[in-house]
Parts: C-alpha cells; sequence; structure tokens
C-alpha cells in the first residue's frame, strides 16, 4: 500500500495555481525523486503536502489518511516530516538544540534518538555545543535533516538538499539519505543534480509546468531518451 | 593598613558622591530600562514588531499594584517587606493576564490576516493611547505614594562617609539581578525557553518542527508583560506613581533594545544598563570631581560651576546618541539582532 499518494493537487499563492494536477504516488521505504525545470512547482508541491500553502483541489493520503490541508503540528505528529531548502536550520540554537527542537511534540526521553543522529552525521557529534549558524553548508544540511529525523517519520521530505553544497558533500549527503532510507524512513525529494537523485530513486516525478510529466522508477527515467533530451541535459548515458 | 592609606589619599567625599549619583542612580534607571527592554525585545524577536504599549504596560502594572497595596496595606508589615513590593507577583500576574488579552483582542487578529509588521506597531500606539486612557480616567494624574509608611534608607559607611541607598533601589537590584538569571536558565535549559529562541531564530521552521507557536506566544506576553509590571512598580516605588510613569522612558527603552541587538535578551539588558549609566554620566556635574585638583591648578585657571556634558532637560537625547554610536559601530546591535 502506498505510504503518500497526491491525487492530482491543484495548489498555489493565491492568485494563478503553480500546481495543475500533480500526483504522486510512492511505497513505504521508499525514494521518490522529484525533479523538473526551474518553475515547475517541484518545491510547491512539497510545500502544498506539508500543509504551507492551500490546496484547492485534489486530495493527499497519507499512512490511509486523508492530510488534505493539514496543519504543520498535526503533520509533524503524524510522522511527516519536511526539511526546507534554505533557512532550514535555527542559527543560534546549538546543534544539540536544533535537534531537541526537531523532538519539541516528543514527551518521551529522546536522548537515544540524537545519539543515533550523530552516528548518521559524525561531523554533527564534536560540534554539538556550537551555534548551528557557525557551521559550513553541508553541516547545516546534516543539522536539518537530523531535526527532521527526531520525530522518527515514516516519511522525510527534503527541498534540494544538496543544493549550494560542493560535490565532495553533495555525495555525502545523498548517501547519507540512501542510508537513512535503509533504516527504514520513505523519502520524498526534489532536487536539481537529477542524474545522481534518480540514481538512487526507486520512483522519479518528472515536472513541467505544474503538471506530471513522466513517471517512473528512477532507472527507467534515467533510460529515456525524451526525459534526458529534456530534463538531464543531453543524452542518455 | 594599606587600604587606610590609600583611602585616606583619595577624595572620599567625591568619590562617595559619584558613587551615589552616578554608579547607583545609573544601576537603578539601567535596571528599570533592562527590564522592560528585555520583554519588548522578546515579543520583537517572535512576533516581529516593536510593541510601543510596553511602557503603559509598566504603569498598568505598577497602578495594579497601588490597589493591591491600597486593598491590603498592613501586608508588608507581617513579613517586613514594603507591602507593594510584597504584592508585585501577583500584579505581575495580572498584568501577564492583561497583555495576553491585549495580544488575543488586537494583535493576533491582525497576525492571522497576516499583516505586515508595521501596520502591528501602529495597532500598538492604539493600544498605548487607550491603556493612558484607561488608567487616566480611574486614577486621574495626580502623583500617587507606593509606600504605606516610610521608605528605609540605607547608610553603608564608605571611608568616613555613606553610600546612600533606598530600600526600593535594593528591590529593584536584587530583583533585577534574580529576574536575569532566572530567564537566563530559562531560555537556555526549558523546552519552552528553547522554543522561544528558536521561534525567534526562524518562526517558519519553528512551525515545520511542530512547534506550538500559540504556546511560545502566549508564554512570551506573559514574560514580558510580568517583568514589565514588576519594573513599572520598582520604578513608582523609587520614585512616585504618574499616569506618565513610563510613557516617558518609552524611548530609551526603544534604544536599549535597539543598542543591544533587537530580539536578544542579553542584549537588551546590556542594552538597558548601558543607556542608564550613559544617561547618568552624562548629566552628572563633573565640576564636583574636579574640586580637590583645584589647589593644583594654576591661578588663572577657573573650574566652572557646572560641567556636565548635557543639561539635565536634554536628557532625552542622550539615548539617541548612544544609539547613533552604537550603531555606527556595530549596525546590528551590540548582540547581533534582526532588521525589524
Amino acid at each position: 500500500m502506498s505510504i503518500l499518494s497526491m491525487r492530482d493537487i491543484h495548489a498555489g499563492y493565491g492568485g494563478a495555481n503553480i500546481l495543475n494536477g500533480v500526483s504522486i504516488d510512492i511505497e513505504a521505504h521508499e525514494i521518490g525523486v522529484i525533479i523538473g525545470p526551474n518553475g515547475a512547482g517541484k518545491s510547491t508541491t512539497l510545500k502544498a503536502l506539508f500543509g504551507l500553502l492551500t490546496v484547492s483541489e485534489g486530495s493527499v493520503t497519507f499512512d490511509g489518511e486523508d492530510i488534505t490541508n493539514n496543519n504543520p503540528e498535526t503533520l509533524v505528529r503524524r510522522g511527516l516530516s519536511f526539511v526546507p531548502q534554505e533557512f532550514n536550520v535555527f542559527p543560534t540554537l546549538s546543534v544539540r538544540e536544533n535537534l531537541e527542537m526537531g523532538a519539541y511534540v516528543r514527551r518521551d526521553d529522546f536522548r537515544p534518538l540524537i545519539e543515533k543522529i550523530f552516528e548518521y552525521f559524525p561531523p554533527l557529534r564534536d560540534k554539538h555545543r556550537q551555534p548551528a549558524g557557525e557551521l559550513s553548508g553541508g553541516q547545516r544540511q546534516m543539522v536539518a535533516i537530523g531535526r527532521a529525523l527526531m520525530m522518527e517519520p515514516k516519511l522525510l521530505l527534503l527541498d534540494e538538499p544538496t543544493a549550494g553544497l560542493s560535490p565532495r558533500y553533495m555525495g555525502e549527503i545523498l548517501e547519507r539519505v540512501i542510508a537513512i532510507n535503509e533504516g527504514g524512513v520513505g523519502i520524498l525529494m526534489v532536487e536539481q543534480n537529477a542524474r545522481q537523485a534518480l540514481a538512487i530513486a526507486h520512483k522519479g516525478f518528472v515536472l513541467a509546468g505544474g503538471r506530471n510529466s513522466f513517471t517512473g522508477t528512477g532507472q527507467a527515467l534515467l533510460d529515456n531518451p525524451e526525459v534526458a533530451e529534456s530534463f538531464l541535459g543531453g543524452g542518455a548515458h | 593598613m594599606e587600604d587606610v592609606g590609600l583611602l585616606a589619599a583619595m577624595p572620599i567625599n567625591e568619590i562617595v558622591f559619584f558613587i551615589n549619583k552616578v554608579v547607583i542612580a545609573g544601576l537603578i534607571i539601567g535596571s528599570v530600562y533592562a527590564l522592560a527592554a528585555v520583554g519588548m525585545t522578546l515579543v520583537s524577536g517572535i512576533l516581529r514588531f516593536a510593541n510601543f504599549a510596553h511602557g503603559d504596560i509598566m504603569t498598568l502594572g505598577a497602578f495594579v499594584a497601588f490597589v493591591l497595596t491600597m486593598l491590603m496595606p498592613g501586608l508588608g508589615a507581617l513579613v517586613g517587606l514594603p507591602t507593594a513590593f510584597v504584592v508585585m507577583p501577583l500584579a505581575m500576574v495580572v498584568t501577564a493576564a492583561v497583555t495576553i488579552f491585549l495580544d488575543k483582542r488586537f494583535y493576533a487578529p491582525l497576525r492571522t490576516v497576516g499583516y505586515k509588521p508595521i501596520t502591528l506597531v501602529i495597532a500598538s500606539f492604539g493600544v498605548m493611547l487607550m491603556l493612558q486612557g484607561v488608567i487616566r480616567l480611574f486614577f486621574g494624574t495626580a502623583p500617587r505614594q507606593m509606600y504605606v509608611t516610610a521608605k528605609d534608607i540605607y547608610r553603608i559607611p564608605f571611608g568616613g562617609r555613606h553610600i546612600i541607598v533606598t530600600e526600593p533601589q535594593l528591590l529593584l537590584i536584587v530583583f533585577t539581578i534574580v529576574s536575569v538569571v532566572a530567564l537566563h536558565l530559562f531560555l537556555t535549559r526549558s523546552r519552552t525557553g528553547k522554543a522561544m529562541r528558536a521561534m525567534s531564530d526562524n518562526a517558519d521552521l519553528a512551525r515545520i518542527s511542530g512547534i506550538s507557536t500559540g504556546h511560545v506566544v502566549r508564554t512570551t506576553w506573559i514574560i514580558a508583560g510580568s517583568l514589565a509590571a514588576a519594573a513599572g512598580t520598582l520604578l513608582a516605588m523609587d520614585v512616585s506613581l504618574k499616569p506618565d510613569l513610563s510613557f516617558n522612558l518609552l524611548l530609551p527603552i526603544v534604544a536599549a533594545m535597539i543598542v543591544g541587538g533587537v530580539g536578544q535578551p542579553y542584549g537588551a539588558i546590556s542594552g538597558g544598563l548601558l543607556v542608564g549609566f550613559t544617561e547618568t554620566l552624562s548629566v552628572f556635574n563633573w565640576a564636583i570631581l574636579l574640586r580637590p585638583l583645584k589647589p593644583h591648578l594654576p591661578e588663572w585657571l577657573e573650574i566652572p560651576a557646572n560641567l556636565a556634558f548635557v543639561p539635565t532637560e536634554y536628557k532625552l537625547v542622550v539615548p539617541f546618541f548612544i544609539l547613533v554610536a552604537v550603531l555606527i559601530w556595530r549596525p546590528h546591535g551590540i548582540f547581533k539582532g534582526r532588521v525589524l
């Protein structure tokens, strides 16, 4: 059964809609990747899903329940976490406090979980008392993903986790994403680095003009000459 | 023995005069500014607007304490503290409740519709005028005394002279220290305190993390309202209670907040003390300190009778001078604050 299914979503920021019928289906424990040109509505899809803008048409079902237009607080409790592309850490809070804020709604002892996050992202362990704003871009991204993992989500939404990172960190973050997924967390992410992202994806969604343009397994999309031509910058390898 | 020798060599009269006129006075007014500015800066950091009604919340708190004092004048004698100070916690609770009510009634509706911060600032001017009107309606404009009995005055001997501190001044200093420490522990140790700092850092991310922003907003108003009430009450105990008690302090308080860095509680505390001390230093008559030098100065040099940097009636410009000076040096305030 699919953990998340978005059916024919229409949404926007008031005024004209940006999404004009986006459908996304992913199974539990899968990695789904959304790619597409600028302005295709990739980030908007994640925001609509996470209740950050109003869905005017269509429905979102998560884990068997309708969550269309639910607020973030409810979604976090249901097991959905979101890492925005920018401004995704609390800069004056220490790394540890950032992680604690991810677990704000938890009332149990979440210290073992912080340990687990330090295992995913070893550089954070040494810097746990340092304000997150002082870290490098890659390490900030680790804090941001760590924060989102503190609720032990069923599905993690990542908005361009490798944007603006050096190639070294880009590879490292994608590797961590795979590790997190193998730990049992479903992933839905938007990526600019389409090739690398599709390579690790179970499912890929190509958006254009606020609509699904291609859908398939990551490998199928990589092999599709039309997708390669229009969205991956050049022929298939 | 050496100490005595050293003391004897120093112009004790002048030093004690300086301590009384500058150190104590600066500490007093600086503490009032700090207590007020800390609440205002927390509100600014979390709700993204400067609440100009904050000064009159202080006055309101003082009037609540005044009413409670008049209702139970004998309470203080039972514990050996001034009645107004004993009822102050209750006045803080009442004032905090009023600020939450004001937020629900006047600010929250504007926030939910998504108006710009400047609209909230203008709304806060409205709330300010309303509070001033309500206070005058019930209490008139005459000054009142918060003390049912005489104020205790402490004389601390120092080199044959006395450093003079009154009871309300001492209470103010102690209260400020205690509340700053308590606030620090709250902000760095408690779940809600950390969530307050998180929301001040990044309100959107706080919401995405599942932080209950309503709870954080309420807590912020409780802290701001109760500290304002305490600052107003303690100030009124030191001077006297008038309806314009703290409206006149609004400008230095805002200056203290900006100097410290908007949204930064530690900045507001240091900004408050900085503004307070600079104010007292700038209106202090330095001629008095120069008098012991007179025998050593050449005949033709006269020390003028008044050598203050700023005449007392222009005291209000001092905070602005500091504001400009600090912002040239550090455009975001002493502790890097946000741009409102």
